[in-house]
């Protein structure tokens, strides 16, 4: 059973085999420089496990889409789950927040717990779950509202704001999203007339306006052009601090700039997961050495 | 599991950022139960508003069928003369007859004039309008054609009195002021959009591909049209065709101003027949006792008239389901 | 072998055919052309204002169509306010709410025969069950079970016989399926992803519908209820049998009022054998084909300006 934790035992002078994107950006994947060359200094990062995974398998009908995962993945950090298309990444994460309940055939079996509460459970109250677990998805999807109504939607579902209230809160989720400024005169023109990139950072303050303690991001920048993706990693990175992050990812260079921890799907199965330092330069697995290097997916 | 709405859950996941714990101090928590309860009272209003559709098809159901049964049990009628005579003449004082024949072969007429009509000008300006003319013709023309599927069914009953009868009596003295051939050409008229319009939709819906296909194989456009996008909208219109059919069987406006009251079986356009519906309004405008034969004479025939109507609806959506080509 | 077809008799091949589609084409709008022509050309010199707010008379040239205009606006309204909601609930429920099922396939399958249905069937129907409730309040109008004030709108009076509110339920009947099915569209035309991130930030079913769903398919859900209005106020079979409108000279005063409406109207008068009373026919349906073109208008107009893509 792979386990994703903080490891210790760095050999000296890693070569890290990790592309840097744009040059000039020395703050991408800032967990790892810490560790690199620093043997035995205490993590900057909590050790803490957010979601724990046992035996997890999922089925759509009868097709079975994920085969027996075990992982953990840890708090206020950034987990990134690669792998080629169909490999099951997407719907394990949707799975972490009961979006897949939307999918009448779709079941699941095996531990999925958030600090220890069963999120497979009957009981479950998954409305609370998804104020707490919030989700971006690849496409951005901004309601066809006003900027302001977009961000107030989500909060206005869970409590009773006054209007001062809810002001401060857009404009705390618009700063956190790193968009305030571009849409701090217009809040109440449609959120349709922004630019892809913009969209999707609405979408992340819309997120965050809820107070999730967990943001899913299903592929953000896939659809967005190069300028957008940059601003939206940036804005991961400063997250980071706050909320445990999980990214799928099929850009394995973006999985290594943003990410603290890496696990690698294929075909419905966890092959491998670790650190990303440690999956990038030591992978264990010859199937996952062989996606990073590119000889497939 | 216990329920999280009960005990807060975990570390305080915002504990670490002071702005973020004054974010969760804002507003006042909405009651969990309460929007359950909502959903619950919402839902199950919504639910029974579905319902309400199934109960508008039983009730006619059982309204037709009592009234048929009741219609069976007079002493002159039996089922073998219903479906066996060929004569229908409940009016005639003495000698009553109720063969369902001549009601059913005045519907028959008025649709097959209708269809010979509207099916093939339908089908062909629908194959013009879907693959030859230009996005600005057809942005005008389709919007006509769905006006002019609203059209009241009288408007075109006055046009069948006034001016198609008229010129037919011109061409022909055969035809009285009241004959077949003018009602059903004004039906026909008034299916013309319905075909069009359905049968333009299903060819549309014909991905491009098919055509830039049959085209780069050095078909001609007609090759194209006919051969290759015609036959892959099939179920699209015949279903089309169908729908259009139904209309015109169930058509009674028309009919009632321009075909006549005669119930006799006939092939001949310029006679004078009786349809199914137009003799429902014969009955139900006239001074026939509720409890009398002559009354439920006419829940009879609505009921045949129901039969056949949902037969051929069951049959277009069969067809659809059926033979619908998927292409996404 | 096989022979080669030769090119040139494909081409007039593919000539011809698009003679056919032109020959088609015109000889359907021609048709239609005629149609329009001779009825403006009927009735044209018969519209005044004197005809729109005259009243019914014998005589062709006093008689105006006030009447029944009021009435169809009346029964249409009646039939608005009973189907519009109950024909959005139902399709709300269908696409958002209920589990493919056995019985929601019923259901849907159900309501797509009965928008197959023709009309006088309903007018049977809303005969039996508006007019004349079965029987259950008694045959005879004279014994009927009253409640409140003749003076008063809210008068009831049971069975309801042929009155503007079983008029109403009648076309309400008729136009049911047509408000479902077009409400069902325009929900199926909303993108998945807009729901995801509802559920998303924790909404209920029935809080995605309200907040985000539903507002963005009003323009269809209002192009869709406009269009089967249109149609409620041009249907005449169901009404002709329901109570025989035909022979009313005032308008309704209360639900329980006897009700003419103008389709009717112009069956009445185009029945009739003398010439003058055609002409007035023609000028009705003008009126009548002016409040279509109305309609429509006002459903294209919402159409175009309120449907902002959702991308």
């Amino acid at each position: 059973m792979s386990t994703v934790q903080t490891s210790n035992d760095m050999s000296i002078e890693p070569k890290p085999i990790i592309p840097t994107a744009a040059a000039g950006h020395a703050t991408h994947g800032h967990h790892v420089t810490q560790q690199v060359g620093q043997p035995g200094a205490p993590a900057a990062v909590s050790t803490e496990t957010a979601i724990t995974v046992r035996g997890f398998s999922s089925w759509y009908g009868s097709f079975q889409a994920l085969k027996s995962l075990d992982l953990d993945i840890p708090t206020r950090q950034v987990t990134a789950f690669i792998g080629p298309s169909g490999c099951g990444k997407s719907t394990f994460l949707r799975w972490i927040n009961r979006m897949n309940d939307t999918i009448p055939s779709a079941r699941a079996e095996g531990t999925l717990d958030l600090h220890g509460e069963d999120l497979l459970s009957r009981s479950l109250d998954v409305v609370d779950l998804r104020r707490r677990v919030g989700m971006v998805f690849q496409k951005p999807n901004p309601f066809p509202k006003s900027i302001y109504d977009n961000v107030a939607f989500g909060p206005r579902l869970h409590k009773h704001y006054t209007r001062a209230e809810l002001d401060q809160l857009v404009e705390q989720s618009l700063r956190s999203a790193s968009i305030w400024n571009e849409v701090k005169d217009r809040l109440h023109a449609s959120a349709l007339g922004l630019s892809g990139g913009q969209q999707q950072r609405l979408c992340i303050a819309r997120a965050i306006a809820v107070g999730p303690e967990m943001l899913l991001m299903d592929e953000p920048c896939s659809a967005l052009d190069p300028k957008s993706t940059l601003a939206i990693e940036e804005l991961i990175e400063t997250l980071a601090d706050r909320y445990t992050i999980v990214i799928v990812t099929h850009n394995m260079q973006q999985a290594a700039r943003v990410s603290d921890q890496t696990a690698f799907f294929f075909e419905g199965r966890l092959i491998e997961a670790g650190t990303t330092e440690s999956i990038w330069n030591k992978p264990k697995n010859k199937q996952t050495e062989d996606y990073i290097t590119g000889r497939f997916g | 599991m216990s329920s999280l709405a009960s005990k807060p859950l975990g570390p305080d996941p915002l504990g670490a950022n002071p702005a973020g714990r004054d974010l969760s101090a804002l507003g006042r928590p909405k009651s969990a139960a309460a929007r359950r309860i909502r959903e619950r009272i919402i839902v199950g209003s919504l639910a029974l508003a579905a319902c309400f559709s199934i109960l508008v098809t039983t009730t006619i159901i059982v309204v037709l069928a009592r009234e048929t049964w009741g219609f069976f049990q007079f002493p002159d009628v039996t089922l073998a003369e219903f479906f066996g005579s060929i004569e229908w003449n409940p009016l005639l004082g003495a000698e009553k007859h109720f063969g369902i024949w001549p009601l059913v072969s005045g519907t028959l007429l008025i649709t097959v004039i209708a269809a010979s009509f509207a099916l093939p000008i339908g089908l062909i300006a629908a194959v013009y309008l879907s693959e030859y003319a230009s996005p600005r013709t057809r942005a005008t023309l389709k919007p006509a054609l769905e006006i002019l599927a609203g059209v009241p069914t009288v408007v075109y009953g006055f046009f069948a009195l006034t001016l198609i009868t008229p010129i037919l009596q011109k061409i022909s003295p055969a035809f009285g002021s009241y004959n077949a051939m003018s009602a059903g050409l004004a039906t026909g008229v008034m299916i013309l959009p319905i075909v069009c319009s359905l049968s333009e939709d299903a060819l549309r819906s014909v991905p491009r591909g098919l055509r830039d296909g049959a085209l780069a194989l050095g078909g001609t456009k007609f090759d194209v049209s006919v051969k290759v996008v015609v036959p892959a909208a099939l179920s699209g219109i015949v279903a089309a065709f169908l729908l259009a059919i139904s209309r015109a069987i169930g058509e009674t406006m028309i009919v009632a101003l321009a075909a006549g009251g005669v119930a006799q079986i006939t092939a001949n356009p310029a006679a004078e027949v009786q349809t199914m519906t137009a003799y429902m309004v014969q009955i139900f405008l006239g001074d026939a006792p509720a409890t009398g034969v002559e009354y439920k004479s006419s829940y009879a025939v609505a009921a045949t008239l129901f039969v056949i109507t949902f037969g051929l609806t069951m049959l277009g959506q069969y067809i659809l389901r059926r033979f619908r080509e998927e292409y996404d | 072998m096989a022979t080669v077809r030769s090119t040139a008799s494909r081409v007039l091949a593919n000539r011809a055919f698009l003679l056919a589609c032109l020959l088609a084409t015109s000889i359907a709008m021609a048709v239609l052309a005629v149609l329009l022509v001779s009825i403006i050309w009927q009735g044209w010199d018969g519209l005044s204002w004197k005809f729109i707010s005259g009243l019914a008379s014998r005589k062709a040239k006093d008689a105006g169509i006030m009447v029944p205009l009021l009435g169809s606006i009346w029964v249409c309204a009646i039939c608005a306010l009973i189907a519009l909601p109950l024909g959005v609930g139902t399709a709300i429920y269908l696409e958002e709410f209920a589990k493919r099922s056995r019985f929601t396939r019923i259901v849907q399958t159900n309501i797509l025969n009965l928008a197959g249905v023709p009309s006088i069937v309903y007018g049977i129907l809303g005969l039996t069950a508006f007019a004349r409730m079965f029987g259950a309040f008694g045959t005879n109008m004279d014994d009927a079970t009253t409640f409140g004030n003749e003076e008063s709108l809210f008068f009831l009076r049971f069975p309801f016989g042929s009155s503007v509110i079983a008029g109403g339920l009648t076309l309400m009947l008729v136009v049911l399926p047509v408000v479902i099915i077009a409400t069902q569209e325009s929900l199926r035309a909303i993108p998945r992803g807009l729901r995801d991130g509802s559920y998303a930030l924790g909404a209920t079913r029935w809080q995605t519908v309200w907040g985000i769903t539903l507002p963005a398919a009003i323009p269809g859900i209002m192009t869709g209820a406009i269009l089967a209005m249109s149609r409620a106020i041009g249907e005449s079979a169901p009404l002709l049998v329901l109570g025989g409108a035909l022979l009313v000279y005032n308008a309704p005063e209360n639900l329980m009022s006897d009700f003419a409406v103008l389709p009717l109207q112009i069956y009445n008068w185009a029945g009739r054998p003398q010439e003058e009373f055609h002409r007035i026919a023609a000028s009705a349906i003008i009126i009548q084909l002016g409040v279509l073109l109305l309609f429509n208008g006002v459903a294209v107009f919402i159409r175009q300006k309120l449907q902002k893509p959702l991308q």
